[in-house]
């Protein structure tokens, strides 16, 4: 913890009087890790990188795209025929939305599993729902952009959301599109906003890694670091587990983006925005695909919505509704099943999101609508009374070593990660 | 080295070797370098690329004028690639007047002839070689300047009838840019 000496004298003089360098190395390199993370903890970063990615192609296409109904599609278009690259560049940033989804999906399910939302890190795990909220926020709007039917009628569902709102959701409604109809306005401040939100998303990522960074990583066994012996430098250790992961998950990345590019979009989106004419079979993009099978699963306006919003916002309690003082499924003989339900009900809600909302697949979204909130509402509670934990290891070292270890970094073999 | 061998061939610990000879260590950490450095290049360039002109600006980079309705001694300017093109139909006093300047004397020393296909007909890009002002003259009531060509009111350049430079602040004459003639009154500009 001590401030690390810097060969350069320039380093040192600039330091001394902006710790920058001394900054860096405490989170980036000696920052003390648990040394029995698995891959499973690769998705924070990965996300991060994503999120990098997205805002330096996003950038590159504000350079060429056009905010206005007459021209929004025409300059796509432009975008994928005549700007050097920009098919690329498009289709990196199209994608991107999905793998920002499925990896902050993926880190999202690690951290339901390992109790990373518990004490003392409620805060970190609260802050990583209001990424999550704002993450699809930008990507609706994001999908407006390109002023194709989905995007247009998309814009319209959701928005119209808002009018279940008693009394005033009308008045909202009208508010939102700067008018009477999803149009020009509509447009112009979702482009504004889309612009706008990943910046706000950078800064809340910041909170996050303070808020991490507080306590450090929770790991696979769910039990705090007791000292040295316990953790492994960040650098190298992770940087390079980091990268690894990242040179693999750029690998299904360029996949996608080079070998079916439109295998997660709609094709109704390349046909131009039409106020007139409404897709016949309208589905939002995948990763909102569990929260809408939740809406069509009440057979009520202002229900729907609310279901809708509140699978969202059960998140930010889940700290308080899993009384259980163990962290990790591993000592969890039942929560671990339970979990592994969830995550097949999500598979359920996913699926019968994208099916017309007709015969059985209704029947099964409000089944997998109803263990949803049962999940974390009644199960979770419950679980915390009932459930007899498996006794938890004194230490990270102490099954690996037997006794306590000795300090990781002064004698050798790498840790088996898991 | 078959020490070092070793040493790398193990765990990875970050022994010294003990000659200042590479060790495998050092030749992989340059192959990881240049691999990456070869990744990195090969995403910079498509980002930086994009702001090149697209495809639908280059295919603009040429056009056709007729020249048919240009009478001797007007004066007329086309858009090419978002610049003005002057067109001077010359005078034979106007040409003569060209000729007869010393190439010696000039900042940038060009014959008339050098800057012309047919004498009659003057082609240059329309803008100041000193700070990308457009000069005056193509109207008759402009002010031309001392030598009968162009006048750039931001600082004062004077060009010939020739479009060179000949006072003020303009290093270069105006520009002649590439054009053919396709018919006798027909020319491709780029």
């Amino acid at each position: 913890m001590s401030s690390p000496i810097f060969k350069s004298p320039v380093v040192r003089w600039i330091d001394h009087r902006l710790p920058i360098f001394s900054f860096m190395d405490h989170e980036l390199n000696e920052y003390p890790t648990p040394k029995n993370l698995s891959y499973w903890w690769n998705f924070g970063s990965l996300a991060g990188m994503v999120l990098v990615i997205m805002i330096i192609t996003g950038i590159v296409l504000a350079m060429h795209y056009t905010a206005h109904v007459d021209h929004a599609f025409e300059s796509v278009e432009r975008i994928m025929r005549d700007v050097n690259y920009g098919w690329l560049i498009r289709y990196i940033h199209m994608n991107g939305a999905s793998m920002f989804f499925i990896v902050v999906y993926i880190h999202t399910f690690r951290g339901l599993y390992y109790g990373s939302y518990k004490a003392p890190r409620e805060l970190l795990w609260i802050l990583g729902v209001v990424i999550l909220l704002l993450m699809m926020a930008t990507a609706f709007m994001g999908y407006v952009l390109p002023w194709g039917q989905m995007s247009f009628w998309g814009a319209t569902v959701i928005t119209n959301l808002f009018s279940a709102i008693p009394l005033v959701g009308e008045s909202i409604v009208t508010w939102l599109w700067g008018g009477f109809s999803v149009a020009n306005p509509t447009l112009n401040r979702f482009y504004a906003l889309h612009y706008l939100l990943p910046f706000v998303i950078v800064g809340v990522v910041v909170l996050h890694l303070v808020a991490l960074h507080r306590f450090g990583s929770n790991n696979p066994l769910g039990i705090d670091t007791k000292g040295p012996q316990d953790t492994i430098p960040f650098h190298p250790y992770y940087t390079v587990k980091d990268m690894f992961g990242m040179a693999v998950f750029l690998i299904v990345f360029a996949g996608f983006v080079f070998f079916a590019p439109n295998y997660l979009g709609h094709p109704d989106n390349y046909i131009p925005a039409n106020p007139l004419v409404t897709p016949a079979h309208i589905v939002p993009e995948w990763y909102f695909l569990p929260f809408y099978a939740i809406l069509r699963a009440i057979p009520d306006k202002l229900g729907g919505v609310l279901a809708m919003f509140g699978a969202i916002f059960v998140l930010f309690l889940l700290p308080w509704l899993d009384r259980s003082p163990v962290r990790s499924s591993r000592f969890r003989p039942i929560y671990k099943w339970f979990f592994w339900v969830l995550v097949a009900d999500c598979v359920l809600l996913t699926w019968a999101g994208a099916k017309p909302p007709e015969g059985i697949y209704v029947v099964l979204a409000r089944l997998g609508t109803a263990y949803y909130f049962a999940h974390f509402l009644l199960l979770l509670p419950l679980l915390s009374i009932f459930e007899t934990p498996r006794p938890r290891p004194t230490s990270i070292s102490q099954p690996v070593l037997r006794g306590g270890g000795v300090p990781a970094g002064a004698r050798a073999k790498p840790m088996e990660k898991a | 080295m078959a020490e070092s061998v070793q040493v790398g061939g193990g765990v990875g610990r970050d022994e010294k070797p003990k000659s200042d000879e590479p060790t495998r260590r050092d030749f992989l950490y340059l192959a990881t370098a240049a691999v990456g450095a070869f990744g990195v290049a090969s995403v910079a360039w498509p980002l930086i690329d994009q702001m090149n002109p697209a495809a639908d600006v280059l295919a603009l980079s040429t056009i056709e004028v007729d020249l048919s309705q240009i009478e001797v001694g007007q004066r007329v300017t086309v858009s090419w690639r978002g610049n003005p093109v002057f067109i001077d139909h010359r005078t034979p006093e106007q040409i003569e007047e060209a000729r007869a300047v010393d190439v010696a004397e000039l900042r940038d020393p060009q014959t008339d002839a050098e800057r012309v296909i047919e004498p009659e007909w003057l082609v240059v890009v329309g803008i100041c070689t000193h700070l990308g002002c457009v000069p005056l003259g193509q109207r008759p009531s402009d002010d031309r300047g001392a030598f009968g060509g162009w006048f750039c009111p931001c600082h004062g350049s004077h060009y010939d009838t020739s479009g060179r430079a000949r006072r003020g602040p303009a290093p270069l004459n105006l520009a002649v840019p590439d054009y053919e003639f396709l018919e006798p009154t027909l020319i491709r500009i780029g």
